[in-house]
Parts: structure tokens; sequence; C-alpha cells
């Protein structure tokens, strides 16, 4: 028996490494992503996120190569105090530490007979020096500001706080609330995509549940092709589409409206949203509808009093996959509403500049973006679990 | 509280016939059992009078209406579903009182109604559960509830009781009988169990591939069946038949089953003089072939050699598994008998009680 059980954990090791490996390579990545969007501008420059776990000894090349002159605390030549973070501010970076390192100093080489330190040792080095110069040597840092400068939309060098405290910010930042608003931030991004999302969200759902009855329980002629028909749509690709339907929203004036990007969601949403209701509602048992018909219902009431919330799961499920495409949709928000109303999708790939610098602001705005989908899922996600139908007929 | 009645109905589905040529007239407060084998079309003649198939031609008449092109809600019928077909996301009460509210009953009517009938039925604990919380029996009653609480003036079965285990449904089919009786209106009740049949209705119409074969009283059925088809149907174990010829036989009128002969008594033989010489099949129920030995007084019999086959033991009697030639009949016997598998024996013929089937017609000989 003893040995049974060996064997049953033994058979079950492939499964559960299967499983832990796929979840780290899911988990790792994004777990990086959000302590990177919450580290400084500077130490997502210079250092990976996860030194944060394990803070990086890179006290060793200051040792090997500047202590015997600067010596342990880098106080020993009072006129290169490096433990002065004025001075150490004048190198922020290995490039700049190295061109100093080149110059002679007095007339004689700066490293004497040293070798110069590689440009990953001199990168340690800066590092080294920023972080004792500021006294925090050895300790990760975090913030919120790269939240703060993703929302409201701030481009420039440091951050809003200090723009703002220091009276430098860009001429379309007020420094208050209404900063939220900024059309270049996520809090507006965020509100466009609400805009666009919900609408584009409820309208196929509700054109679908209205087919997906229709063809289930109405029985009128060509159902089966029509529905062939709608189902066979799924195949034209969304993209084939873009530029007569641009065409057609120039003539009509709905480029760059949200009625335009709604329309184009619900289209595209339709086919698959009616082939999954049809399925679902037909399975219903056909009992039911006609109980009701005997109870007195109407198509109407039958269809808001019975398949509405017995349909529930399927529109959860419908909802969420509704909600999710439309949300994380770029394309087409692109092309219909450009940067005139821009989403978070659009906001986010602006975020990176051509020089890829930015990158700490992307980390955030990819998260900022991501809250909303997990509250949706997570608020309607019991409804796959459960079983609407038990108790309905015989079971 | 109506009369029902169909008048020359024909239901097709494309070529299929399903409802042959139906005509049953049933009276007011009248319990009418439609019985017959799986997909004879009972379900669907039960389902052209609730309005869910449209007819293909006919008509049928609730109350002297026409009801053809009257939509179901507006027939003042209700109907028990085999499922129940329960709402599930309502509670009790709630699915009780669905048909009320959408017909605008008043709040303290609808109240009324619905404790009325779950008082009736025992359910009146159970009224804010959901379906799924109940029980196969208590959906049942729920889905009987149901009906009861609209006061219709049909009331429509589809085989409301083949979902529950035994037990239950001998306790149910008491409790509909008990139902008819207190509310003293029309009830039409399909089944495919001709036990159901003989036990709770007031006649009981017999289909056989949509077309009504008799309909009578269950006594009348059972001891008069009008062609072969319903002889075999009702009663259980199924009714003994076997082929064979009317013969002349020194003046007396004998049944020629090949394996056997057996005269026919005079006093009974005057329907089957006309049909001398011609083939026939001869039936006979279970219950009335006797072991040798425990023969009921004053009847006729005539004996017939056999062989024991299997023996079923019941308790209050014996079912033996009989041979006699080509021929494998069942016999009821009186739990004394000794009879043994594989034993020669004789066992006795009620003649006072057979049935006679032209063997072309399949109608019986009367």
């Amino acid at each position: 028996m003893n040995r049974d059980r060996v064997n049953r954990i033994l058979a079950r090791i492939p499964t559960h490494l299967i499983v832990i490996g796929t979840i780290l390579i899911w988990v790792i990545p994004t777990l990086g992503l959000l302590i990177t969007s919450f580290r400084p501008v500077q130490d997502v420059n210079t250092s990976g996120w996860w030194t944060v776990v394990a803070p990086q000894n890179v006290s060793g090349p200051y040792v090997q190569y500047c202590a015997s002159c600067h010596g342990a605390d880098g106080k020993a030549i009072p006129e290169a105090d490096l433990s002065d973070p004025n001075l150490i501010a004048r190198y922020p970076r290995s490039l700049q530490l190295m061109a100093i390192l080149r110059q002679d100093i007095n007339g004689k080489p700066h490293m004497g007979d040293v070798p110069l330190p590689t440009s990953q040792e001199a990168a340690d080095i800066a590092a080294y020096l920023r972080n004792y110069s500021s006294g925090q040597a050895g300790t990760a840092r975090f913030t919120t500001s790269n939240y703060v400068d993703a929302l409201v939309g701030y481009r420039g060098r440091a951050s809003y706080f200090q723009d703002c405290r220091e009276g430098t910010q860009a001429l379309d930042l007020k420094c208050n609330a209404s900063d939220l608003l900024n059309p270049r931030g996520m809090g507006r991004a965020f509100l466009n995509s609400l805009l666009v999302t919900i609408p584009a969200t409820v309208l196929p759902i509700l054109f679908a549940a209205f087919a997906g009855y229709a063809f289930a329980w109405l029985h009128f002629k060509g159902r089966f092709l029509l529905f062939a028909i709608l189902v066979g749509l799924q195949v034209v690709p969304l993209q084939m589409t873009l530029v007569p339907i641009s065409r057609i929203y120039a003539q009509l004036g709905l480029n760059g409206t949200f009625l335009g990007v709604w329309l184009f969601h619900t289209g595209f949403g339709l086919p698959y949203a009616i082939y999954l209701m049809r399925n679902f509602l037909g399975s219903l048992p056909s009992d039911l509808f006609e109980a009701a018909y005997l109870d007195g219902a109407s198509h109407w009431t039958a269809f808001r009093r019975l398949v509405i919330p017995l349909a529930m799961p399927a529109i959860a499920s419908l909802g969420i996959f509704q909600f999710l495409w439309v949300w994380n949709d770029l394309l087409v928000a692109l092309v219909f509403l450009g940067g005139t109303t821009p989403v978070m999708t659009y906001q986010i790939s602006n975020m990176v500049t051509s020089l890829g610098a930015g990158w700490h602001l992307l980390t955030a705005a990819a998260f900022l973006s991501m809250l909303l989908p997990m509250v949706v899922f997570f608020s309607l996600q019991r409804y796959f679990v459960r079983g609407m139908m038990a108790g309905a007929v015989k079971g | 509280m109506a009369s029902v009645t169909y008048e020359n109905v024909y239901k097709r589905f494309g070529d299929m016939v399903a409802v042959d040529n139906l005509n049953i007239h049933v009276d007011d407060k009248e319990f009418l059992v439609l019985v017959g084998p799986s997909g004879c079309g009972k379900t669907t003649a039960l389902r052209l009078l609730a309005g869910l198939e449209e007819i293909s031609s006919g008509a049928i008449k609730i109350a002297d209406r026409v009801v053809n092109d009257v939509a179901p809600k507006d027939r003042d019928i209700a109907m028990v579903f085999q499922s129940y077909a329960l709402y599930p996301h309502l509670s009790i009460y709630d699915n009780m009182a669905f048909g009320l509210k959408l017909r605008k009953t008043p709040k303290e009517e609808i109240k009324r109604r619905v404790t009325e009938a779950a008082e009736v039925l025992g359910i009146q604990d159970l009224l804010t559960r959901k379906p799924r919380q109940l029980s196969g029996g208590q959906r049942q009653r729920v889905a009987v509830g149901r009906a009861i609480v609209r006061e219709p003036k049909v009331f429509l079965f589809d085989e409301p009781l083949s979902n529950l285990d035994a037990k239950l449904r001998v306790q149910m089919r008491a409790e509909i009988s008990k139902l008819h009786q207190r509310l003293q209106t029309t009830f039409i009740y399909v089944t495919h169990d001709q036990t159901e049949a003989m036990t709770m209705a007031t006649r009981i119409a017999v289909i056989n591939k949509g077309k009504l074969q008799q309909i009578d009283t269950p006594q009348n059925l059972y001891d008069h069946p009008g062609n072969l088809f319903v002889a075999g149907f009702i009663g259980s174990p199924a009714m003994n038949f076997f082929p064979g010829k009317l013969r002349k036989d020194n003046g007396r009128l004998v049944v020629d089953a090949g394996d056997f002969v057996v005269p026919i008594p005079e006093k009974k033989a005057g329907p089957y003089k006309a049909h001398a010489d011609k083939n026939i099949t001869f039936g006979i129920r279970p219950e009335n072939i006797h072991d040798e030995n425990f023969v009921p007084l004053n009847i006729d019999v005539e004996k017939v050699a056999v062989k024991v086959d299997v023996t079923e033991l019941m308790g209050n009697e014996i079912f033996l598994y009989l041979i006699s030639g080509k021929n494998t009949f069942v016999a009821r016997v009186d739990p004394r008998s000794s009879l043994r598998v594989g034993q020669q024996a004789h066992v006795m013929f009620d003649m006072d009680n057979f049935h006679i089937f032209d063997a072309e017609t399949e109608e019986t000989i009367r």
C-alpha cells in the first residue's frame, strides 16, 4: 500500500513540474515588470530588477580600482570627496566616469599604473558611488512616481513632483488634480478606454443574445443557412476591412468618433458572440420554454425572464472575452480614434521614445491598464464555475 | 372544466405520420390516459392539444371551441412535463406564481392560490428554495403545483412519473388520482406504463403507430381487448399468443395450435362458427393457466402438456415459463405449485377466459 502511494506521487511529478514551470514562465517576467514599475528611473537604468531581491555587491570594483587613493570611505582626497552627492551627480553614467578616468590629473594619468576598469565595472562603480553618497548603499529603493508620471503624462527628465516643486513643469501641466485629465496621460486614456470598451462590450452581447434566442428557438425558414453564413463571417480578417470601412466612415463623418469604434467592435464581435449564444441557448431544455409559453409567456417575456438569467454564464464569458479584446485592442483604436482621443494601448505605445528611454513609465502604464481587466475577470469568473442549470430538469 | 375532442386529427413530420386520423372525445371531469409504446404518437397527440405542435389537418376542440389556431397560452390548459421543466433561477414560490404573474393576477390572489396548492401537495416548507435543492419527488410536486395554481380547464400530464423511482411512482400515482377527485377537472395523461394507465384512468386510449387502437374503461380493455395489439399491451406479464387454426373436430369447434389442440366450450363457440378452417391467433392470459393440482372450482379447463423452462417465485404466486413444442409461454400459478425446472407436466387452460384473433386483420373475433 505504501508503495502504491509512492508510485502515485512519482507519477504526478512530471505534471507538477510542467505546471510549476508554466507558472514560473509567466510569473517571473510579470513580477519583473511590477518591481521595475516601482523603482526610481536611475535604478531602472543602471541595474536589473532582481537586484531588489539580492542587492548587488558593487563595492568590489570600487575597492579594486579606487579605494587605494580615495580611501575606503571615499574621503581620502579632500578636493575629490567621493561621499559628496554634488560631485557624484556629475558622473551619473559609466561614460562620464570613464571620461574623467581617462583625463590626466596634474599631468599624470588618473589611474596611475592601475588599468582602466571595463565599462561594466565603471557602471558598477558609478552606481555604488551614487548609492553610497546618498547614504543608501545596498538598499533597494521604491517609488510610486512612475505611476504618477504615467497618469499625468509627464515626459521630462526628473519626475512630475520634482518639476512641480521647482516650477519647471511643462506648459500643459498645472500641478493640481486637473493634470489627471491631461490628454497625454494615462488618466485621461483610462477614461477614453472605458468610453470605448463598455458600449463595445454591451452592444454585441445584447444583439448576440437576441440573435442566439432567435436562431435557437424561433422557427423561421433558412435559419440554419443564415446561421452558417453568420458564423462563416468569422474568417474575414479584421485588417482587411480597415481601409473600406475607414472610407465609409469618412463619408459618414464617423472617423475619430466613439460611435465609429463601437460599431466596428460590435460588427467584429458579433459572429463569435452569436455562435456562442446560440449554442448555449440551444442546449437549454426545450421543455423550459414550452412550460413558459404555456404559462402565458410571449417570446419577449421568455427572453427577459428566462433567457437572460439562465444565459448568465455565457454572457459572463462573452463579456470577459469581448471586454479584454476591446480593452487591449490597439489597431482599431489607432485607425479610427488615433491621437485625438487616445486610449490606453495607444498611450502605452507612445510611452517609450524612439531611443528606448522611458520604459520605467511603460511598466507603470502597463500595470495601470491591467487593473480593470483583472477586476472584471475576478468579479465574473464565478459564473464559469457555477452550474446555473442545476435543478432545472431531472439531474 | 371542459370536454376535449379530437376530430380526424393528423400530424405529419415530413413523410412520417405521427398522428393518424385520431378521433377521441373526452368528457368533462374525465381522467383519460393515452397509453402506447415509445414513439407511438401519444406525446405528439398531447402536444397538439397543448398547442406546442401545429395540427396538419383535422380539428381539436376544448369545450366545443376549435383551438387549432389558438396560442398555447390562450387555451386555458396546464401541462406537467416529464422533465418537470422548473425555472432553475426562480424560487419554488416564483415558479408556481410565474404563470399567474404573467396573467396580471392580483398579488393576494396569487399568494392565496400558491399557498393553497402548496398545502394540497405538502410542499409548504419548500416555497423559498430553488429547484436544485429539491429531490425528484419534490420537484414533481412543484411541477404539479405550478399547473394547479393556474386553475385551468384541462390538465395535461406528459409521462410525469417516469423519472421517479418505483416506490415514489406508486405514491405519486395515488396522489394524482386523489388530485383528480378533488379538483373535478378534465385530466389527460400520457404514459407508456400500462400499470399507470390501469390504476388511474377512468378511460384508457391505446395508441400504436399513430392510430387509436381502442378506447374504453380499464376493466373492459383488459377483459375485451379489441385487437391483438391491445391484448398484448395491456396486462403484465403479457397475454400468451399461439398461432393456430380453427377446426371442426367431431362436430366440436377446436383450436389447433399445432402442438396442442383445445376444444372450445359449446356455450362460447357461437361467434367462432363462421370462422371454421381459418388461421387465427389464440390468446390466453398467464393467470388463466393453472397448475394441474390447483385448479379453481367451477371453470371449464383443458389439459395441455408442457415442459417447465424457468420458474420465478414471486411470493404470492409463481411465474412459470413453459415450452409446448415450438411455443413458449408464461403461466401465473398458485404458489403451492411443485413444478420444477425441466419437469414434464400438464397445465390447465381456463376455457372461460380466452381470446381469438383473426390472423390477418389481428382483430378480435366476437
